[in-house]
């Protein structure tokens, strides 16, 4: 089976801060792959570079075949890529519907069949009873499903999801996993999440990359990657692991 | 031949000069506070309408009311700023530029009706006077208006270098949050910095009148000039300003020159046109 | 079934919108020449004011320097009529293009090279500005002693050379003015309207929904720019004479956009209600000033320069949305 996104050796350089070093790997269609790290280890700069947002100074980004580093955010999104923003960016003055519709005009031109795959999207993503809100009125675990069901409805084959957890509580986080799951499941999306909150990369992901400081230390599924001791002694501490 | 090129330059430069502090005072205010003072010409304009009544009611020279008007236009500059803008921060961007804007129009349309349409100037006494320097002959007001406004674009710098206020604005103008969290009182920092832009542009105004005829319809003019400067020397670099001022004055003295004069400023358009394509930071400026 | 456009307006709205055109088009049958010649300048800034909303209400890009389209249209109209015979509703085809091509130049200037927010705003007054003292020294163009119009007699209408009564232009801009807002709407019930208003919301969010924000903020521009052309045409032909220093100042950069400022940015009645109440008050303080004998230049940019204040100050989105709010025609969406 080819890979939905492949990673080629990528690396990015930043005056003399070598942020990445010759990153490569494989995200099969319709897993859900987490990549984890301390801060300053450049899962930003990668999850940017796959979004247009940087160009690579080194290496290739493969989208099923076809390349897309370089390319610019809005050009990566048409080939299907959607992605949220860390500090959520939801268009303040505009209803959560409007929100929604903006990202399913993409593919449904036609503002009314548009309206009514956004609402689809709003249900999925338990936000049909806020619709008429306005975003900025909304708390801010409403503004981060918004912000995953703009970029849903824009119908990508791969999500990004930038730190979609941080700043919610657990029995938000839970809820936010479930809804990811249920859409990796029912309709095979393909999700790359860069996290930090363990308990959701634990439960969710089938497949972990950890960097630090810019290199690829360890990979694979997500209790072998927790139980390595590079892993243990950079990032997680003896204690994370139970 | 090459004299009249000389002379004409070394005009420019002077002049140039003040333009400088002008844009100083513009380049101090949105450096620092971020706001874009629309208004920035006129508020020259005040100055140099209140300079010429007081030569000719008070027979006092523009040189020296330099100093009185910059303490009135700093007090204008502080109130309006803690009055009026502090409270537009967080609002969105074209808020601000609209209350400026609005602030503009009053004072040109106030500026004509109390004094009209007509030009007006000072004649010092020593209006005809020149020092001559081999074949470069250079016009004294132009010689003592360049030369004030030295002196007081170098004591700002050294204000905003040495003196503990001056260093409490660069840092509020570094980081914002940081300054308040170190008990900086940011709003009344910002007053004070927008007023003491507000007194560059006083005493440019004081200055200015000994060079030009001076109408209502200067301000907008002047604002205009004042961005160009301060884009072309590089927003919130202070010896930018000057730059800028010397480039566009050299600019405008010598397109005068070899074009028809009323044509010059389209000179200064091109450079701003250039400069904001090429290198929008300006040749000073450090943000990108 | 193609949607219903209308069907999204309220009720109320439409009646009261209705009841409004129906107003205006008896009025010429009603008042004198002195309140038609006050509504064309009424409907003259609603028009230009309207399309100056395309570029900032709708996709968020401040133009201070407007008045350079109303120039180029009005220059390119008079001189292909003084010149070559050339009616005004032909002329005012090249005048849309030449307007259009200037604001595809400004843009892709701008646009390219990232010049945004008070860079852009100075950008635009500068190309105003250079524009003005360029035609002050073109002299086929008339240069500064100004571009004539030959004046005809105003007893015969004739709408193709738009040569005649004050009831004529107020009918010509009457249909304009309505024609621009039926544009503006489908424009902001399109999908172009909602990518506008995610561009102006947040650029870099709308990008990483595939929208192609150059494109869309080029298509603001040109049509906003095109839009103020037909104005240009209209202005020359009503007014018969064009001076460089009047036309493109800086001040008719600003006249027109007090409209849809103190109306409400970015909404579809704004510059109307704007227009409306800036002429109208000032024409008002006018008359009320000349009632004492006093004609004081320079008042009503004043009176302007202080509607705008109190707008900024106290409703910064403008009269039109407390307006709507009181009526009950105020929908959530911007």
């Amino acid at each position: 089976m080819s890979a939905l996104l492949e990673v080629q050796r990528v690396s990015k350089r930043f005056r003399g801060l070598l942020a990445l070093d010759n990153i490569s790997f494989r995200i099969e269609p319709g897993s859900i792959f987490a990549v984890i790290g301390p801060n300053g280890a450049g899962k930003t700069t990668l999850f940017n570079m796959i979004a247009g947002v940087l160009v690579p100074d080194g290496g290739a980004i493969v989208l099923q075949g076809q390349h897309i580093e370089g390319l610019r955010p809005d050009e990566i999104c048409r080939r299907g890529v959607a992605r949220t923003f860390q500090l959520v960016r939801p268009f303040p003055a505009l209803s959560v519907e409007d929100n929604v519709l903006i990202g399913a005009m993409l593919q449904l031109p036609d503002v009314r069949a548009a309206r009514m795959r956004a609402q689809d999207v709003l249900r999925q993503l338990d936000l049909f009873d806020k619709r008429a809100r306005i975003a900025a009125e909304l708390t801010l675990p409403d503004r981060k499903r918004l912000e995953v069901a703009r970029a849903l409805a824009t119908g990508p084959r791969l999500l990004l999801l930038d730190e979609v957890m941080a700043g919610l509580r657990p029995a938000e986080t839970d809820r936010m996993v479930s809804i990811l799951r249920d859409l990796n499941r029912e309709s095979g999306l393909t999700i790359l999440l860069i996290e930090h909150v363990m308990r959701a990369v634990m439960t969710l992901a089938a497949h972990v990359l950890v960097l630090h400081h810019g290199a690829l230390i360890a990979q694979g599924s997500p209790a072998a990657v927790v139980r390595e001791p590079t892993v243990v002694h950079s990032y997680l501490g003896a204690e994370a692991v139970e | 031949m090459a004299a009249i090129y000389v002379n004409v330059a070394v005009s420019g430069l002077l002049t140039g000069l003040v333009y400088g502090l002008m844009a100083l005072g513009l380049s101090v205010i949105f450096g620092v506070v971020r706001v874009v003072n629309f208004a920035h010409g006129e508020m020259m304009t005040i100055a140099m309408y209140v300079a010429i009544v007081a030569f000719n009611t008070l027979g006092l020279d523009p040189l020296v009311m330099a100093v009185p008007l910059a303490a009135v236009l700093f007090a204008l500059g502080y109130a309006l700023q803690a009055g009026l803008i502090n409270p537009f921060i967080n609002r969105p961007e074209h808020s601000q530029f609209i209350l400026l804007v609005a602030l503009a129009l009053i004072i040109v349309n106030v500026l004509l009706i109390v004094f009209g349409p007509d030009a007006r100037n000072v004649q010092t006494s020593y209006a005809f006077d020149s020092f001559a320097l081999g074949s470069l002959i250079v016009d004294a007001t132009k010689l003592y208006a360049a030369a004030l406004s030295l002196v007081i674009a170098a004591l700002l710098f050294a204000f905003f270098r040495f003196a503990p206020l001056g260093k409490a604005i660069r840092a509020c103008a570094d980081n914002y949050t940081g300054a308040l969290v170190v008990g900086l009182d940011v709003k009344r920092l910002y007053a004070l910095t927008f007023g003491l832009g507000a007194a560059c542009v006083g005493a440019a105004g004081a200055v200015l009148v000994l060079l030009i005829d001076v109408t209502p319809a200067l301000g907008p003019a002047y604002t205009l000039l004042a961005f160009i400067i301060v884009i072309t020397g590089g927003l919130g670099s202070m010896p930018g300003a000057l730059l800028g001022g010397v480039l566009i004055g050299l600019t405008e003295a010598l397109a005068g020159l070899l074009f028809t004069p009323s044509a010059k400023s389209m000179f200064s358009f091109g450079l701003l046109v250039l400069v904001l394509l090429f290198r929008p930071q300006g040749l000073l400026g450090k943000r990108a | 079934m193609p949607r219903n456009p209308l069907a999204v307006l309220p009720r109320r709205g439409l009646m009261l919108l209705a009841i409004l055109l129906a107003v205006l088009c008896a009025l010429p049958w009603l008042a004198g020449d002195y309140v038609l010649t006050v509504l064309i300048t009424i409907l003259y800034f609603a028009f230009v004011g309207q399309a100056w909303n395309i570029m900032m209400g709708f996709a968020g890009q401040l133009s201070l320097g407007h008045a350079i389209y109303v120039g180029l249209g009005a220059y390119t109209a008079a001189l292909l009529y003084v010149h070559f015979g050339i009616g005004p509703w032909i002329g005012m085809l090249a005048a849309i293009a030449i307007a259009a091509a200037c604001g595809a130049a400004i843009g892709f200037l701008a646009f390219r090279f990232g010049v945004a927010g008070v860079y852009f705003a100075i950008l635009t007054i500068a190309f105003a500005e250079f524009a003005r003292i360029g035609f002050d020294h073109l002299g086929f163009l008339g240069g500064s002693g100004g571009l004539f119009l030959p004046v005809a007699n105003y007893a015969r209408n004739d709408i193709w050379n738009l040569r005649g009564s004050p009831m004529m232009f107020y009918y010509v801009m009457l249909v304009l003015t309505a024609a621009a807002l039926v544009l503006c709407h489908l424009l902001l019930e399109s999908r172009t309207g909602y990518y506008w208003r995610a561009i102006r919301e947040d650029e870099e969010a709308a990008r990483s929904l595939g929208i192609d924000t150059f494109r869309y903020k080029m298509l603001a521009v040109v049509i906003s720019a095109g839009m103020t052309a037909i104005a240009g045409m209209f202005f020359a032909f009503y007014y018969n004479n064009l001076f460089p220093e009047q036309v493109f100042h800086v001040s008719r950069s600003i006249e027109l956009i007090l409209g849809p400022i103190i109306g409400g940015i970015g909404t579809l009645f704004g510059p109307i209600i704007g227009a409306f109440l800036m002429t109208g008050l000032s024409e008002l303080m006018q008359n009320l000033l000349a009632s004492f004998g006093l004609d004081v230049p320079g008042a009503r940019q004043v009176f302007y320069g202080a509607c705008l204040l109190g707008v900024v100050l106290l409703l910064p989105d403008g009269v039109w949305p407390w307006m709507a709010a009181r009526l009950g025609l105020s929908r959530p969406r911007a």
